[in-house]
């Protein structure tokens, strides 16, 4: 308590340096601040920039992470970096690039980009959307802060009982994991929540559910996956804070717990988790791919029934990631055939990419660069993906570096390829400006051959019997030599990630403003203004037909037809209750952490005042009007 | 989807359904019942522990030991009337009668909040039968579940207290009709999970 007391004294002296003291025109000066704006903003698209800028921040800490763990295993018995201090890293490497980098990169490409696809003006509850983000942002920060006051979280992304009970993981470490990550899970459902009832409720007219972008529809099904399997993992952590904090008995055997109870609910949500981070990457190719070949979606609603498929699929095959508990082997094979199962959907959507490229007019633009390099690379971790499901070859790949490449081929070179390709063909969208092509193709070009430098050698790593998790291995000749490889690899990944950040500043600094349609897109996103006017749509449009813009244009139009007449629009008011909710969950789960728990119930009292401030406010919002409209769009290029 | 337009005078013609008048009230209706869905998994997480680690008593109380029916009984029926009483409130919100829907909802109230006072002594009396959260896996587990569901009672208390409040300043509108819908859902939804409480806890507990 006395902690919070100093720091809060202090940031209050800091706001008062930095803001000019509090005097009459302090308020004012405060709303009229372009950050107060941003802070208190529920405008999907600022909201999406947001949740991009902050896992863009998050993939730097990750990246140098992994940079040091592979400078740690460059040669055998190194002395770099042992011990605790690995583990610390691995397990921030992994939870990081997972919960802080790839989910809030999807979910802010899905925020910017899914009203804007569907036709509608923002997402259904703004208000929560912008409280989703403030919790995963304070859940982040809060999990980060343990490398400065602690200890960092070393008991592995899947935090493993009883090695993550207090017995054999003391300190704070394992609690800061829990307690972040469990404020980051909570905005992620709300977001679930509100993403769903936004294409259920808030679609344009004539936008119906077999006319939806394959992006929309991915998030959809995404945002299901979401909703149904997060909570295990809140369940799961709740268990684990009261075995570390409280002295429940859930997970050590000593009171009659058990930690298979552990594994099984960390799996429940683990593999839907791992779908969760591919499902949007799959519709980002597919939008992509589409668009560069000139040609509609080969097989879209087989595309949409892949989609929902492997959404179903996911919830049912996490006890392959549990094949040597020794569960028998009934259960083995029976989840080993829900596995391999997948590779049917999956499969399906690998052909629909290549016969829409097939006969296609294709421009060879970085992003189409990136989701054709995805696609050879996600196969190399699909294929892997079922030797691991084969049960008997799995009890040798088991926590061997096989895994480690495997899981890589699918994140790296499933999400992150698929982010980044989504990343350059929406870069105009959503910043007004085209990422340089140039740099792109040099980012492309170091990044992607590194990539399988850096992790193919893996495979034969783990075959060689090679274990993950470990700081170091014996001096044999095939492990000193793929480790190296491995290691050259990334510099490769480092120089072309340094090509994009550059890529970033330049184009911001002197990109030129670009048309609403730079690369002549199919769907509704690209009928507005880059970046759009903040109501999105002066009319909302009348849907025609699927990939809506591009029927129009085949008809002769240069326009969509308007569904509503030219009026005012209603747009709601932006609040500062979510960041002050966020902060009283922050300051609530940074109380547990250090076992301070009137701070943990103060900060639960911020955050039940923060609702019924919300639930008492009957703010109407306010409405732009018609003349407004009609200035702003004059302004506007379309 | 335009909201502005919703001209149809409120006291005089009161649609049917007030609460889906609005988009933001179907929005609202839509993402509670969502919300409901991830809460069942998140019960459904709760109730499985239970299952696996009921029989871990390590030489404390049973189940069969501790648990009481005819006083679970009683908050059985507590609760499950106020589900019957928030139903009521809905009834008068749709009738736009003001005074019926803050007198049901105000019995929901009192019902909840009695329901939750036999649980706190409940779980008093067990404790000091020593029956501890930290005495074993299955206490733990059994006050997680129990005290996962008490706090939603709680939760909903306040929830609805909130709204009765708000309903003397404004009235049945469209904006606090959606309000008392989605409250009222989620009432239920606690109810439903007592039942499953009293039937995999209680009812299979006393059976041993």
């Amino acid at each position: 308590m006395a902690t919070f007391l100093i720091i809060t004294t202090l940031v209050l002296l800091l706001a008062a340096i930095f803001t000019g003291g509090y005097n009459k025109k302090f308020l004012e000066r405060v709303q009229k601040s372009w950050i107060w704006g941003w802070i208190t903003t529920v405008d999907h698209k600022r909201i999406g920039i947001l949740y991009i800028v902050a896992s863009g921040f998050f993939f730097i800490l990750g990246g140098v992470e992994s940079i040091l763990i592979r400078l740690q295993l460059i040669w055998p018995g190194n002395e770099f970096i042992t011990g605790d201090a690995y583990n610390q890293l691995l397990t921030m490497h992994g939870t990081t690039m997972i919960f802080f980098v790839a989910m809030p990169l999807l979910i802010g490409l899905m925020n910017y980009i899914v009203p804007l696809q569907i036709g509608a003006r923002d997402v259904a509850f703004p208000f929560a959307n912008a409280l989703s983000f403030w919790l995963f942002l304070s859940g982040a920060i809060l999990m980060n802060l343990s490398f400065l006051f602690g200890g960092a979280p070393d008991a592995g992304w899947t935090s493993y009982t009883p090695l993550a009970l207090n017995e054999y993981s003391p300190g704070p470490g394992v609690d800061y994991y829990v307690l972040g990550l469990q404020i980051a899970g909570i905005g992620t459902i709300l977001g679930g929540v509100n993403f769903i009832t936004t294409i259920v409720n808030m679609r344009a007219p004539g936008m119906t559910f077999l006319r939806l972008p394959l992006f929309t529809w991915t998030t959809f099904v995404t945002s299901a996956i979401i909703l149904f399997a997060l909570p295990p993992l809140a369940v799961n952590l709740l268990l684990l804070q009261f075995d570390r904090l409280f002295g429940a008995q859930f997970f050590s055997t000593a009171g009659g717990g058990d930690s298979v109870v552990w594994q099984h609910l960390f799996w429940i949500f683990g593999h839907p988790e791992v779908y969760l981070v591919i499902l949007p990457a799959f519709g980002m190719i597919s939008e992509v791919v589409s668009t560069f070949s000139r040609k509609r979606l080969f097989g879209y609603t087989s595309m949409v029934f892949a989609t929902v498929v492997i959404g179903f699929l996911s919830f049912m095959v996490w006890v392959h990631h549990m094949f040597t508990v020794g569960l028998g082997s009934m259960a083995n094979t029976i989840f080993a055939i829900a596995t391999m199962l997948i590779a049917i959907p999956t499969g399906v959507k690998v052909f629909n990419w290549l016969f829409t490229m097939w006969g296609g007019r294709l421009r060879f633009t970085t992003a189409m660069l990136f989701a054709v390099g995805f696609i050879p690379t996600f196969v190399i971790g699909g294929v892997t993906g079922v030797m691991v499901a084969t049960v008997p070859a799995d009890y040798q790949f088991h926590d061997t570096y096989f895994l480690v490449a495997h899981f890589h081929y699918t994140l790296v070179g499933g999400t992150v390829l698929a982010a980044l390709a989504a990343l350059y063909y929406w870069w105009p969208k959503i910043f007004g400006k085209k990422l340089d092509e140039k740099l792109g193709k040099w980012h492309f070009w170091t990044f992607v051959p590194s990539f399988h430098i850096t992790f193919f050698p893996q495979h034969f790593l783990g075959l060689y019997g090679m274990p993950r998790r470990v700081f170091t291995f014996d001096s044999t000749p095939i492990l000193n030599n793929l480790n190296l490889i491995s290691t050259i690899g990334v510099i490769g990944m480092t120089v072309g990630t340094v090509a994009f950040l550059y890529n970033v500043v330049i184009t911001t600094i002197r990109g030129k403003s670009v048309s609403g349609d730079p690369w002549d897109g199919f769907t509704l996103e690209w009928t507005v203004s880059s970046p759009p006017p903040a109501y999105n749509f002066a009319q909302l449009p009348l849907v025609r037909g699927r990939e809506a813009f591009l029927h129009e244009k085949l008809l002769g139009n240069k326009k969509m037809k308007a569904a509503e007449p030219l009026g005012a629009i209603h747009m709601p008011s932006s609040s500062y209750l979510p960041l002050i909710m966020a902060i009283g969950l922050f300051m609530s789960g940074y109380g547990f952490v250090l076992r301070g728990f009137e701070l943990a119930a103060l900060g639960l009292i911020i955050l039940f005042i923060g609702m019924y401030m919300r639930s008492f406010d009957y703010d109407p919002g306010y409405h732009i009007s018609t003349e407004e409209i009609k200035q702003i769009e004059k302004g506007l290029k379309a | 989807m335009n909201t502005g337009n919703q001209t149809a005078d409120v006291a005089t013609e009161t649609p049917l359904h007030l609460e889906r008048t609005t988009l933001e009230g179907k929005n609202k209706i839509l993402g509670v019942w969502l919300f409901i869905g991830a809460e069942t998994v998140l019960f459904a997480c709760l109730f499985g522990t239970y299952l696996t680690l009921r029989n871990q008593t390590m030489g404390g109380p049973t189940g069969q030991e501790l648990f009481s029916l005819p006083l679970i009984a009683l908050a059985t029926f507590i609760l499950l009337t106020s589900s019957l009483t928030s139903v009521l409130g809905v009834v008068s919100m749709h009738q736009n009668d003001l005074r019926g829907l803050q007198l049901w909802f105000g019995i929901t109230l009192l019902l909840g909040a009695s329901f939750l006072g036999l649980e706190i002594y409940e779980f008093i009396h067990y404790t000091s039968l020593g029956h501890r959260f930290t005495q074993s896996a299955f206490a733990s587990s059994f006050y997680t579940l129990t005290g996962t569901h008490g706090a939603h009672v709680l939760f909903g208390l306040c929830w609805i207290l909130g709204l009765l409040i708000q309903s003397r300043k404004r009235g049945i509108t469209k904006e606090t009709a959606p309000r008392f819908y989605v409250a009222s859902l989620y009432w239920h939804f606690i109810d439903v999970i007592w039942v499953f409480i009293f039937t995999v806890v209680y009812l299979m507990g006393a059976a041993g």
